[in-house]
């Protein structure tokens, strides 16, 4: 992904600021300029959500992309937040630890590297809410 | 509103087609379509042709006039028109087709799908696949398509109770209907214990669980039907085009384990073919990973929600049972060239239909359908088709 894809969203992955429709109150995350439920008529607000959720479901990721290869295995997982919506991001805790249901917080973390010598790539992962690890 | 049929099929053989290139297999594939048909090529209207990643694959776009130009069409310079949706890319362009010669808007229109997946290493594959999911939330955080349908197959298992076996249950029938096929890209038997011990890919899915890498295509002659009757005596109808889109990304689905476009969908092609779930004998469904197929079926309603993977172990959907599935071998055996598998699903359709289909040729099938979906659901159209 180039610099500038990557660039005009890290306030974003960073800092778990999605969107809030102030019309029908429905949070958003990733941001949404337009509210799905009020379209043309949505009040979109920047959101910072809490980072506190559950995991829905999950998967170990043992054969990945390029960029992701040095990483696996993995947890890939989708994160319900408390606030409402679901996203995509990686647990990071033991493997035997991963279930449904399991409550976890938001962590920044590495997400990759362009190449050895590229730049790095950060962003929100989840680590279980029990852990100290921060 | 004009009936359509069908009049001409052409397939390629699906699998790693080292020695031809994406010209050389739309030619063919399109040639066998156009001699199955009767028809003199100056008489074609349009093209419509599926293709996902032309780009990524073999660093070719403007798939459409290449098409045209190899398939001897460019010197009568016939309309032609790529059509993408991911991996329901050749679903689409068949809908194209017929809603252009349902419309009046064209007579004769070729409708078909290609794909040359194995001309690039298998990351740049996966990477290129991964493009049909959502690459600023989804695949620049890992997620691989693999592990999408691994996401839907795990909490299927937690909330369904389906297991492994199950889902391998899917495999191992659509090997088994693939050795009947002389143009899958697999026909040998494979064993449940054989998924299972094979390589993990995204937990719980296996790489037996993971339809493969592929090179084909595929193409079908539409006409209206008024005048089908010209071409061939056993024109195949189209009872049904339905289209549906749904969240690029899986985790914006209300539910993680139902494919809403797909029952949105079905919904709509019951309604315009004047059928229900039931008066379907025979289907060809996107079986791209095995829990796909578990979910296809209970999302078009020919199971009950979470009784997928008991209905496929106990055998209901194989070749002999009460509605065949994937006569073909699937996307799993027969191949999946994601440009070509909507349209290699209704040429399953017509030989089916027509009596033509060998081996597998089911008993007294009188109305078949096939589902074509895009990414994890974003897409999916469905069809209907009868003798």
């Amino acid at each position: 992904m180039t610099v500038a894809r990557f660039w005009r969203r890290l306030k974003n992955m960073y800092n778990l600021i999605g969107t809030h429709c102030e019309k029908c109150g429905g949070f958003y995350y990733p941001p949404r300029n337009l509210c799905p439920k009020c379209r043309r008529s949505s009040r979109s607000v920047p959101f910072k959500f809490k980072g506190t959720g559950e995991v829905v479901t999950y998967t170990i990721v043992h054969s990945s992309t390029k960029d992701f290869e040095k990483q696996t295995p993995y947890i890939l997982a989708i994160i319900k937040l408390d606030e409402g919506p679901s996203l995509t991001s990686q647990v990071i805790c033991d493997h035997s630890d991963i279930h449904i249901g399991m409550k976890v917080r938001s962590a920044f973390r590495k997400l990759g590297e362009e190449s050895e010598k590229g730049m790095l790539y950060y962003g929100t992962k989840f680590v279980p809410m029990e852990s100290r690890n921060k | 509103m004009r009936d359509v049929a069908i009049i001409g099929v052409g397939c390629t053989e699906f699998g790693e087609l080292w020695d031809r290139s994406f010209r050389d297999i739309f030619v063919e594939a399109g040639v066998a379509a156009i001699e199955d048909s009767n028809l003199q090529g100056g008489k074609i209207d349009a093209l419509y042709v599926g293709n996902m990643s032309g780009g990524r694959f073999i660093e070719q776009e403007h798939i459409g006039s290449l098409i045209a130009d190899y398939s001897g069409l460019a010197g009568f310079h016939v309309p032609s028109t790529r059509v993408e949706a991911a991996c329901a890319s050749g679903g689409l362009a068949l809908r194209q087709g017929i809603i252009a010669v349902a419309s009046g808007y064209h007579d004769i229109v070729i409708a078909g799908g290609a794909e040359k997946m194995t001309d690039v290493d298998v990351e740049t594959t996966t990477d290129a696949l991964a493009a049909a999911a959502d690459r600023e939330w989804e695949g620049v955080m890992g997620a691989t398509f693999p592990g999408l349908y691994a996401m839907i197959a795990r909490l299927h298992m937690h909330k369904y109770g389906t297991t492994s076996e199950q889902l391998a249950s899917v495999a191992v029938k659509n090997h088994h209907h693939g050795t009947m096929n002389p143009k899958a890209q697999f026909q040998n038997e494979i064993s449940i214990d054989a998924v299972l011990n094979s390589v993990m890919v995204a937990d719980p899915l296996h790489v037996f669980d993971c339809s493969p890498i592929s090179d084909g295509a595929a193409a079908v002659v539409l006409a209206p039907a008024e005048i089908a009757k010209k071409f061939t005596d056993t024109p195949i109808y189209i009872k049904a085009s339905a289209q549906a889109s749904g969240t690029l990304s899986l985790h914006d689905r209300p539910d993680i384990t139902t494919i809403d476009a797909t029952v949105a969908a079905a919904n709509r092609a019951y309604k315009m073919a004047k059928v229900t779930p039931k008066d379907i004998d025979f289907a060809e469904v996107h079986d791209c990973f095995t829990i796909a197929e578990i979910c296809a079926i209970e999302d078009m309603g020919f199971v009950k929600k979470g009784e997928g993977g008991k209905a496929t172990m106990d055998g209901m959907t194989a070749i002999g049972g009460k509605i065949p599935i994937n006569t073909s071998g699937g996307l799993k055996a027969c191949g999946h060239p994601v440009g070509a598998t909507g349209v290699k699903q209704a040429v399953e359709m017509v030989l089916q239909l027509r009596g033509e289909a060998g081996k597998r040729q089911i008993d007294g099938a009188e109305i078949g359908l096939t589902h074509n979906v895009g990414g994890s659901g974003g897409t999916a159209v469905i069809h209907i088709f009868g003798r």
